[in-house]
């Protein structure tokens, strides 16, 4: 289901492959997606009430569905492409983009929010430059909403890649990030410096 | 299907008994240690992973012979990680706000050397000379655990530590028993659907049976949607052979053969676990062909919800079991005529397949000794929000929303008083002080204008705003709407939109009477519970917290201080010294500055009242105000620069 109008535009936009372009790296990523999905493909039969579990698959596979993905499966189960996409749009399980490197979830579940979970996901979102269900431009943030993890007694709660960070507050927010940031330049610091020695 | 021969099942189970037993001995009876770890979702997400790896390095480095035990959850969320040490030779004691430290700790100074370290002790757990006994607390002794009597205590991933609890034996009673003998039992025990609504679960099984059709299939419903609840999880990762015990139960008494268990995907351990215990009771008789050497076959599923509030509706569930958009359906025909694949279908929740088991051991007139006359057993509740012990709790039917929230749950903390309790998740409703004499049991609550629902409980104190929480509840169940029925697609939309510019400080007069208005004619237009229930957020709020609509409306002012459009910060210069910049730092977006006598003031201007430099503000200057409506902040200016 959509969140926003917003949202649907952005992923009719997406859907017809106009809003990003298809440069040489992402052309060879999205064929390796595809074959990879078109291995998969065969385990499951084809019958419509293998959907949801294929979408799931690709999901679980890849992080997300793409344009071209959603085709394939519809023309292995013969039916829309509409039809499929319909599915998975209703489902808040699916994404539609790629996600960044580094997810960021924010919990809004009725604790989190009575506990200022929404003030969370909005440092997260000033201090990447994003809105919720977007993705950085450099591929390295992405920030989603969920409906409660589970752990209210530590809310408001994030999750980042898959730990739990309970007892949130705006400063821990650019902690976490800044953290992040010092990592990669370190990183790529290293990087240079094996190059270099080469 | 005939009955089956005692003699020859109890011989069959005999066997499997046998070996659950030979287990249990071997891990108590050497003079080993036992150590517990709660590792379910809520365990893992407060560092029980941590806590686990401590223990392991700090057991071999010392040598001590211990084994390490991870078990599901006790609902005691406000303590994880929960950790229980079971020394010989000393009760079973329960430990709480574990860490990797205190868990190097407890194994020198308790394992090796025996002093328990009482500071680090939440009780033991069980009566004992020693320890004051965790059972002497409200918080366990008020409880009546039937559905979660095992979870936390046994590890979920093994099928033989649930047998040897009494694991299985009412599944072995029920095969010996006819079909309809345990319909009929179950009717009389009174149970009632734990999913929300509240129907006889024996009757939907004896409609199942007397269906015409030969194929049968059972689901249990596990797509637990509320944004509060956590019940089912919790039950799925810590005992997940009650639900299969209970489900096969249900089965044989319907007939049917075959069985799905409908779960969240973003519950992943919560299907690892009952995929696991599938495979293991498969792999001892106790699923598949010829269940325990007689003729009932049954085959469980698992199912992957992929997140739609809506299939919670059983019509909608199975729409989305046939690869199709959750959207509810017309009833009649119910599920129990044409069901999934057009099959007459039980759909149980599993908390009430989780209850079975029990029933079918202590008889129907044990279950209807608990709980009230019109809704016999328990009923569990996650209780969050402002309270002092967070967490689930599994209590008699017919307790006080009192008792529960003051005795069992501790109350309010930080001194504060309390405000509302909203009950029911998205489709429930705020219930002020004046209903906390009522009694917690389906009609009740109903009665009241809340709902049993999913079971999450928000308890609120007095800085929760109403009509916050009623626009929460809408911005989620607006987006859950399936958009089949216009009432619910558009209505709830609408409804959004003018709570959002009530909270925005933009309402009109006569916004409050539309609110009313348009909820009823939700309710009126809508098929399923969803859109039928979605209003009962505002309606119960409107009714009960009515001045708090009118502050917002006439006075653009939030009394609870929540509406952040509605409220500024500002430093009382007063109050703040000179030259201290504890706020400065601690501002994400740069909005505080220095005076000219070289105190702070904020920015209104670019202040996004996140409430950081109130927490930062050291408690001996406390300088920090907030205000509502905003004007009655005073407007300081950024001194220019240079």
């Amino acid at each position: 289901m959509y969140s926003t109008h917003r949202e649907v535009q952005s992923r009719i936009k997406y859907l017809s492959g106009k809003q990003i372009s298809m440069d040489h790296t992402r052309e060879t990523e999205e064929e390796a997606l595809l074959n990879d999905i078109a291995s998969m493909l065969a385990v499951f039969e084809k019958e419509r009430a293998n959907l949801i579990p294929i979408v799931q698959m690709i999901q679980e596979r890849h992080h997300y569905l793409s344009a071209s993905a959603l085709q394939m499966v519809a023309k292995y189960l013969g039916v829309s492409g509409c039809e499929v996409y319909g599915v998975a749009t209703f489902y808040n399980q699916f994404r539609f983009y790629p996600p960044g490197k580094h997810r960021i979830r924010v919990c809004l579940g009725t604790a989190c929010h009575l506990r200022g979970g929404d003030i969370i996901l909005e440092n997260f979102e000033r201090k990447l430059g994003i809105k919720e269900a977007e993705t950085t431009a450099d591929r390295e943030f992405s920030i989603d909403r969920v409906a409660c993890v589970g752990c209210c007694a530590l809310a408001p709660v994030a999750i980042i890649d898959d730990t739990v960070h309970g007892h949130m507050a705006p400063s821990k927010v650019e902690g976490l990030i800044l953290g992040f940031e010092i990592e990669k330049q370190r990183e790529e610091r290293g990087k240079q410096h094996g190059e270099s020695k080469q | 299907m005939n009955q089956n021969s005692k003699e020859k099942l109890n011989g069959v189970f005999a066997s499997i008994k046998a070996e659950a037993h030979r287990r249990f001995k071997q891990m108590k009876g050497d003079d080993r240690h036992n150590i517990f770890i709660g590792m379910a979702t809520c365990g893992l997400a407060s560092g029980a992973m941590e806590v686990k790896a401590a223990f392991e390095e700090a057991l071999s480095e010392a040598k001590v012979n211990a084994h390490i035990i991870p078990v599901g959850c006790l609902g005691h969320c406000y303590a994880e990680p929960l950790v229980i040490i079971d020394k010989p030779g000393s009760p079973p004691i329960l430990y709480y706000d574990m860490t990797p430290g205190k868990a190097r700790l407890l194994v020198k100074a308790f394992l090796e050397e025996g002093d328990p370290v009482f500071e680090h002790v939440l009780g033991a757990m069980e009566e004992n000379d020693m320890i004051p006994s965790v059972l002497e607390f409200p918080r366990f002794s008020r409880e009546k655990k039937i559905v979660m009597a095992n979870s936390g205590v046994i590890d979920p991933e093994d099928v033989y530590q649930y047998i040897e609890k009494g694991g299985y034996w009412a599944l072995v009673k029920a095969l010996t028993l006819a079909p309809e003998e345990i319909i009929e039992e179950i009717i009389e025990s009174g149970l009632r659907g734990r999913g929300g609504a509240g129907f006889l679960t024996g009757l939907k099984w004896r409609l199942v049976r007397d269906a015409r059709e030969e194929d049968k299939i059972i689901i249990c419903n596990a797509d637990e949607g509320d944004p509060g609840a956590y019940m089912d999880r919790a039950l799925l990762e810590s005992n997940p052979h009650q639900v299969i015990e209970g489900i096969a139960i249900a089965a044989y008494a319907a007939g049917a053969r075959r069985a799905i268990i409908y779960v969240r995907a973003e519950y992943p351990l919560a299907v690892k676990m009952i995929k696991n215990a599938i495979d293991q009771s498969k792999e001892i008789g106790l699923l598949g062909k010829g269940i325990l050497g007689t003729n009932f076959d049954l085959d469980i599923s698992v199912f992957q919800g992929s997140g739609a509030f809506v299939c919670g509706e059983e019509t909608a569930l199975i729409q989305s079991i046939q690869g199709k958009r959750g959207m509810p359906q017309p009833r009649p025909p119910y599920p129990s005529q044409r069901g999934l694949w057009g099959k007459p279908t039980v759909v149980n929740n599993v908390k009430s397949m989780a209850s079975i088991p029990p029933i079918i051991e202590n008889g129907a007139r044990w279950f209807r000794g608990i709980g009230t006359a019109k809704t016999p057993g328990t009923a569990i509740f996650s209780v969050v929000g402002n309270i002092l012990h967070a967490g689930l709790v599994e209590i008699p039917m017919g307790v006080t929303l009192r008792a529960l929230i003051f005795d069992i749950c501790g109350g309010i903390p930080n001194q504060k008083k309390f405000k509302a309790v909203q009950i029911g998740g998205p489709s429930g409703g705020c219930l002020p002080e004046t209903f906390l004499d009522t009694q917690i049991d389906f009609d009740s609550l109903t009665e009241a204008g809340a709902m049993m629902g999913s079971g999450g409980m928000v308890v609120m104190d007095e800085d929760a705003c109403m009509v916050d929480v009623a626009r929460y509840f809408l911005d989620f169940t607006q987006k859950e709407s399936c958009g089949k029925c216009t009432f619910c697609r558009v209505g709830t939309k609408h409804l959004l939109d003018i709570l959002e510019r009530i909270t925005r400080g933009e309402g009109r007069e006569g916004d409050i009477a539309l609110l009313e208005d348009l909820s009823l004619d939700i309710k009126e237009g809508s098929l399923c519970g969803l859109g039928k229930t979605a209003p009962n957020p505002v309606l119960t709020t409107v009714k009960y917290f009515r001045d708090e609509y009118e502050a917002h409306v006439r006075e653009k002012r939030c009394p609870s201080m929540m509406c952040r459009a509605l409220i500024a910060y500002y430093i009382d210069l007063e109050a703040c010294a000179r030259g201290c910049d504890a706020c400065v730092g601690s501002c994400p977006t740069e909005s505080i500055f220095t005076t000219e006598d070289r105190k702070k003031a904020i920015d209104q201007t670019s202040c996004v009242r996140c409430g950081e430099c109130m927490t930062s503000c050291p408690p001996e200057y406390n300088a920090v105000r907030k205000v509502s409506p905003p004007a009655l902040a005073p407007k300081i200016e950024r001194p220019r620069e240079g």
